[in-house]
């Protein structure tokens, strides 16, 4: 039986976080994605084996105020380009310092300096990243995943596409398909 | 985050080439541990040997003898433990054919082998750049797909 899947990264994440922190029988509040307060006391011992359980589900945790930031910045810049609305009405600078309450410039150099690259080339290299989950999705055209992206036109999209991946969506696409038609063949 | 020191293989039996690609990675500003081999074959000995270290890229030339580049890039999709390895194709061949082919193949990266020691820094600086990026924003390894 073959079976075609599509996930909810954000539930997911949050489902397994929640049964880890249940199986501990802990007491938390998830105050947005990647932010949880634990009203439970825990021992030095009790959080390192917690950090352990959640590494092997490859949740890390952020100790490190500018990881913390860096992170933050990462999370809603994803939020944004998964909300249409949102990412028509602002743009990424804005939207930053208006979400996380720092100036952008502030935001840019602390990013820069811990991920080695700007806010800009990561908005970017994320964008494309969306647009070849959506294309092996299969679910939307190459039009309908423009507009999602808020690119101006599929020739855009392609160019940044390109300038990103070295190839077009319509080459990536190709050969996502023929990986499938090889894997199923062996 | 801070860029720890990144181990990285290379496959290619052109001991010129391995020369050249060995003093662009040490003239590139990122920490990192490079190992080469001279065909497909001690590649994968040492990849399912018992005291591995997985690198984080491995470079595989296409042409070699005795095992070459795409056979081991099809062993390594087959392999337990190894199938999730970012695999580059570093090649002179360029017909686009057998471009999408190592892509189909399961190849992460496809390079085109720079004639001039700069366009390799180049080159190489963007693919380690392009693979941390993806290391420490959990973008879909399976996706990173990238040309040069």
């Amino acid at each position: 039986m073959k079976m075609n899947v599509q996930y909810d990264y954000t539930l997911l994440c949050k489902t397994v976080l929640e049964n880890v922190l249940d199986r501990y029988g802990l007491s938390y509040n998830l105050i947005s994605t990647g932010e949880i307060t634990i009203t439970s006391q825990l021992t030095p011992e009790q959080q390192s084996e917690l950090e352990q359980t959640l590494k092997a589900y490859g949740i890390t945790i952020l100790k490190n105020t500018q990881d913390i930031l860096v992170q933050r910045i990462k999370d809603a810049i994803t939020e944004l380009l998964h909300d249409h609305t949102k990412n028509r009405t602002y743009n990424v600078s804005t939207y930053l310092a208006e979400t996380l309450n720092y100036s952008y410039s502030h935001l840019s150099a602390v990013f820069s300096e811990s991920t080695h690259t700007s806010i800009e080339n990561f908005v970017i290299l994320r964008k494309s990243d969306v647009a070849k989950q959506l294309i092996i999705e299969d679910q939307l055209t190459l039009t309908e995943i423009a507009f999602k992206l808020n690119y101006s036109s599929v020739a855009h999209l392609s160019a940044q596409f390109k300038k990103t991946t070295g190839l077009t969506p319509s080459q990536f696409k190709r050969i996502i398909k023929k990986r499938k038609t090889q894997t199923i063949r062996s | 985050m801070k860029l720890n020191n990144i181990n990285i293989i290379l496959a290619d039996d052109d001991p010129d080439d391995r020369m050249l690609f060995n003093d662009a990675i040490n003239d590139i500003a990122i920490a990192t541990n490079l190992s080469m081999y001279p065909n497909g074959q001690e590649l994968m000995d040492y990849l399912l040997s018992d005291d591995v270290i997985l690198p984080e890229i491995i470079f595989l030339d296409l042409n070699m003898p005795i095992k070459d580049g795409m056979e081991c890039l099809k062993e390594i999709r087959k392999t337990k433990g190894l199938e999730h390895l970012c695999v580059a194709i570093y090649s002179t061949s360029s017909s686009e054919e057998d471009i999408e082919n190592t892509f189909v193949n399961g190849a992460n990266i496809y390079i085109n082998k720079p004639n001039s020691y700069k366009k390799l820094k180049v080159a190489l600086k963007r693919v380690l750049q392009m693979n941390w990026q993806y290391h420490t924003s959990s973008l879909n390894m399976n996706n990173f797909l990238l040309r040069l």
